[in-house]
C-alpha cells in the first residue's frame, strides 16, 4: 500500500510522485467533465430553484414585493413601480420575460401583462392599485399580487413545488393542486415502475442467454455475441416501429396466433403498457447481457465440477456455487438498464397509449415546447434525487456479495 | 491498485485528445445551412426551391432537419452554436422565439412589402413557407361510400364503427371536441378561454377516449390507416395525398372543421449569414417560384399573386381552395402560448385515468 507507515520515504516520494503524473493524465478527462457536463447540468438544476425574469425586466418592482408582507392588496406605491417598470419594460421588449414566468404561476397572467403594459402606454393612469384595477379587474385580486409575490425572487419553491403537484395559495400555505392538474406525482411513480419491469424483464430473459454465451466454446460464442449487439446498428427509432409492425392488430403475430387458432379475437399488444415493455425490454437488453457475460465469463468451470463431485445436485451447485457469484454482474446490468430506462421517452410515444408516458417526456416538453425551463429542471431535478440514491444502495448489493 | 491507476491513465488520454479536438475544430466556413422538417415537405421545398436558388445565385444550401420546439434554437443560441441559418418554425415557437431576440426581425420592404402576402403569413420575425391543416383522414378501400364528414361522424362509432387516431396533444384534439360537441368554428377558442369550456371539451373527449389511439408523430399516421388500426384519424393531408399519388393508395379527407396553419421561415439572430439567409427567403417567397411548390405538396400558398396564379388543379387537395373552407378554424397560437403549460397538464392527467 502507498503511503503506508513501513515504507520508506523514498518510496513515499516516488509514489508520490507518480500520483502526481497519474493525476496530471486523468486531469484533462475530469476537466472535460466539469466544463463540459457538470457545469451545464447544475446551471440548468439551478433554473429550478431560481427566479430571476421578474427581478431581470421589473427590478424596483421585485425589491417592494419582497419588502411587502404578502397581505391581500399591497399598497399604492407598489403599484406605482410597476405602472412606470411595465412601461420601460414594454420599450425594452423585456415583458415576455415576466409574462411567461407569471403565466407559468397563473394562467392568462401573459395576455394580463401585455394588455396592462399597453394600456399603460396608451396613458391610462397607473398611480395606484385601484388604476389597475380599471385597466383589467384581475388588479384587484390579492392572488394575482401573491403570484407576483413568488416570482419575486432570487430563491423559489415554486416548480419544486409543482413537480410534486403542489403550490403555495395566497397566504403562502402549501397545497395540492386541483386534482384535474396533478400529474407530475403519477408520471414519476409511472417512470419508476416501467423502468423497473424493464429490467426485471431484461434479467429473466438475458440471464440464460449471458449462459449459454458463457458456457459455449468461442467459435460458437462470439457470432452470438454478435446477434446481441446486432440491435445496437440499427436506430432506436427503426426498431420501435418494427415492433409496432409486428404487434399491431393486423399485424404479423396477431395473424399467426388467429391462423393457429390460439386466440379467437386480435390481442391488444402495442399503444398499451404491453407494446412499451416489449419494445423497451428489447431495446435494452444488450446492456444487461454484456456486463453478466462478462461475469460469467470470469468463473471457472471447475467450480461447479468440485461441486458435484463433492455431491451436490446440479441445481444446488447452481445456486449455491454459480449464482451467488453471477450477482455483481446481474445488478450491475439491472442497474444500467434500470437508468437508461428512466429516461426513456421516445419509445413509449410511439408504442404506448395514453397512460404510458414516462417523466422525460414532459421534460422534453417543456425544454422545448413551452420554454418553460424552470419546470424542466424541477422534474429533472425530481428524476436525479431518486436515482442517486439508487445507485448508493447499488454500490452496496454489488460491495456485500463475496466476491 | 496500481494496475487499476494505469488502466485509468491510459484511459485519459484518448479522453483529453478528443476533448482537445473537440473545443478548436469551429472556425470551418460552412454553406448556408437551411432547416426543415424532412420527408416529403423537405424533399418538396427542396426540389421548388432550394435547387433553383443555387443555379440562379450560386449559392450553396446546406440542409438539415428538426421535428421543431423552440427550445432547440434558445439551446444554440446561448450556447453560441451558429450552425442553423433559416429554419422553417411553427406559430407558436415564432412568437416565443421572437419575444426573446432568437430570430432576426425581417426587413419586409425586400420580400414585397406586408402586402404581398395572405395576413397569417405576415409576421416581425418571420414570412409563411406553407399553409397547412389538420382534418379527417381515411382509407376509402375499409369504409366504402361517402365516409365521414364532420367531427360529430369522427365521434360517431355506431355509424363508423372502430378505432380514431388523434394526435397526444391538447392542441387541436380540445378544438375538435368542441366542434364535434356543435361549437362553431368562431365560437372555438372563446368557449376554451372559459373553464366550463375547457370542461366541456374534456367531457366530450371522455365520451370517445376508450376509441382512440393516440399518435406522436405525424408520420405515424399514413400506416394507422394502412393497416386498419384506425378507422379514421386526425391527420395532415399532404402525407396521405403523396401516399395516394405515390403508392396507390386510397386514403380520403373530409376539410369540414379543419383548423389551418402557417409555417414560417426565420432567420437565427446568431446567423453568421444573414444576408444570404434573406436573399434566400426572398427567392422562396417570389409567387413564381411558390407556384412550384403545390406541384411536389399539396399546401397552401402563403404569396396572394401565387394564390391567384396557381393551376386551379393543384389547388383541390389545399387550404388556399374556397370550397376546403366550410367551418375552418385558423389555429391561435397565441391561445396555445398562454394556455399550453396548464392544459397539458390536464390532459396527460386525463389520459391516464
Amino acid at each position: 500500500m502507498p503511503g503506508s507507515p513501513i515504507e520508506p520515504a523514498a518510496g513515499r516520494r516516488r509514489s508520490g510522485a507518480k500520483r502526481g503524473w497519474t493525476f496530471a493524465l486523468v486531469a484533462p478527462l475530469l476537466l472535460f467533465l466539469a466544463i463540459g457536463f457538470l457545469a451545464p447540468v447544475l446551471l440548468m438544476m439551478a433554473r429550478g430553484v431560481t427566479d430571476h425574469e421578474l427581478a431581470t425586466a421589473w427590478p424596483l418592482t421585485a425589491e417592494a414585493l419582497r419588502e411587502w408582507d404578502g397581505r391581500g392588496l399591497p399598497d399604492d406605491g407598489l403599484a406605482r413601480i410597476l405602472g412606470t417598470e411595465m412601461r420601460a419594460s414594454r420599450q425594452a421588449a423585456t415583458l415576455n420575460l415576466v409574462a411567461n414566468r407569471l403565466n407559468y404561476d397563473r394562467v392568462g397572467s401573459r395576455s394580463l401583462v401585455y394588455a396592462t403594459a399597453a394600456a399603460i402606454e396608451e396613458g391610462a393612469p397607473a398611480e395606484s392599485v385601484a388604476d389597475l384595477a380599471r385597466i383589467d379587474p384581475r388588479w384587484g385580486e390579492p392572488a394575482q399580487w401573491a403570484t407576483m409575490r413568488h416570482a419575486a425572487g432570487p430563491l423559489t419553491s415554486f416548480y419544486l413545488l409543482a413537480s410534486v403537484d403542489r403550490r403555495l395559495n395566497a397566504d403562502g400555505r402549501i397545497e395540492r393542486v386541483e386534482p384535474e392538474q396533478a400529474v407530475f406525482v403519477e408520471i414519476l411513480l409511472r417512470t419508476f415502475k416501467i423502468s423497473a419491469v424493464v429490467a426485471l424483464l431484461c434479467a429473466l430473459l438475458g440471464y440464460p442467454v449471458a449462459y449459454l454465451l458463457a458456457s459455449l466454446p468461442a467459435r460458437w460464442a462470439n457470432p452470438l455475441l454478435i446477434l446481441v449487439l446486432l440491435p445496437f446498428w440499427t436506430s432506436a427509432l427503426v426498431r420501435t416501429t418494427a415492433w409496432v409492425v409486428l404487434l399491431q392488430t393486423e399485424g404479423v403475430l396477431n395473424n399467426l396466433l388467429l391462423d393457429v387458432g390460439l386466440i379467437e379475437a386480435p390481442l391488444a399488444l402495442v399503444y398499451n403498457r404491453i407494446g412499451v415493455y416489449i419494445a423497451m425490454t428489447h431495446v435494452l437488453l444488450p446492456f444487461l447481457v454484456l456486463p453478466l457475460y462478462g461475469v460469467m465469463k470470469s468463473i471457472p468451470a471447475a467450480e461447479m465440477r468440485a461441486a458435484s463431485s463433492l455431491g451436490a445436485t446440479p441445481a444446488a451447485a447452481f445456486l449455491k456455487v454459480y449464482f451467488p457469484q453471477t450477482v455483481p454482474g446481474l445488478a450491475a446490468g439491472m442497474i444500467i438498464v434500470f437508468t437508461l430506462a428512466l429516461g426513456y421517452y421516445i419509445t413509449p410515444a410511439l408504442v404506448g397509449g395514453g397512460g404510458d408516458q414516462m417523466l422525460s417526456g414532459s421534460i422534453a416538453f417543456y425544454t422545448n415546447q413551452t420554454l418553460n425551463w424552470g419546470m424542466a429542471a424541477a422534474l429533472s431535478l425530481l428524476l436525479l434525487l431518486p436515482l442517486a440514491l439508487m445507485l448508493f444502495a447499488g454500490r452496496y448489493l454489488v460491495r456485500t456479495v463475496p466476491a | 491498485m496500481t494496475g487499476l491507476r494505469r488502466l485509468l491513465a491510459w484511459l485519459a488520454l484518448p479522453a483529453a485528445l478528443i476533448g482537445l479536438t473537440g473545443c478548436s475544430g469551429e472556425s470551418e466556413p460552412r454553406p448556408l445551412t437551411v432547416v426543415g422538417w424532412g420527408g416529403s415537405s423537405q424533399e418538396a421545398h427542396r426540389r421548388a426551391y432550394w435547387q433553383s436558388f443555387t443555379r440562379a445565385t450560386g449559392i450553396r444550401l446546406q440542409e438539415d432537419t428538426w421535428h421543431g420546439g423552440v427550445g432547440v434554437i434558445r439551446t444554440k443560441v446561448l450556447g453560441g452554436d451558429t450552425s442553423w441559418d433559416v429554419v422553417q418554425v411553427e406559430t407558436e415557437d415564432l412568437i416565443l422565439g421572437c419575444e426573446e431576440g432568437l430570430f432576426e426581425p425581417l426587413e419586409w420592404s425586400s420580400l414585397g412589402g406586408r402586402d404581398a402576402f395572405i395576413p397569417t403569413a405576415v409576421h416581425d420575425c418571420g414570412v409563411g413557407a406553407m399553409l397547412w391543416s389538420y382534418l379527417i383522414g381515411w382509407d376509402g378501400d375499409r369504409i366504402e361510400g361517402p365516409g365521414p364528414r364532420t367531427w360529430a361522424d369522427f365521434w360517431d362509432v355506431e355509424r363508423f364503427p372502430g378505432r380514431r387516431g388523434m394526435r397526444r396533444t391538447p392542441k387541436y384534439t380540445l378544438e375538435f371536441a368542441l366542434m364535434a360537441d356543435g361549437v362553431p368554428a368562431s365560437q372555438v377558442y372563446p368557449t376554451l378561454r372559459t373553464p366550463a369550456g375547457i370542461d366541456r371539451a374534456f367531457r366530450k373527449l371522455d365520451a370517445l377516449k376508450p376509441n382512440v389511439v393516440w399518435w406522436s408523430s405525424i408520420s405515424q399516421v399514413p400506416d394507422l390507416l394502412g393497416s386498419g388500426e384506425v378507422a379514421m384519424s386526425v391527420t395532415s393531408p399532404g402525407r396521405l395525398i403523396v401516399a395516394n399519388r405515390t403508392e396507390g393508395r386510397n386514403f380520403r379527407v373530409s376539410w369540414d372543421g379543419n383548423i389551418y396553419a402557417v409555417d414560417y421561415w426565420v432567420i437565427l439572430s446568431n446567423s453568421p449569414r444573414k444576408a444570404e439567409a434573406a436573399q434566400l427567403l426572398r427567392h422562396m417567397t417570389l409567387p413564381e417560384n411558390q407556384m412550384r411548390l403545390p406541384q411536389y405538396i399539396p399546401t397552401g400558398l402563403t404569396s396572394r399573386r401565387a394564390g391567384e396564379l396557381i393551376d386551379p388543379r393543384l389547388r383541390l387537395d389545399t387550404p388556399s381552395d374556397p370550397n376546403n373552407m366550410t367551418n375552418a378554424l385558423e389555429l391561435d397560437a397565441n391561445f396555445w402560448v398562454e394556455y399550453g403549460d396548464q392544459l397539458t397538464q390536464r390532459f396527460n392527467a386525463w389520459l391516464a385515468h
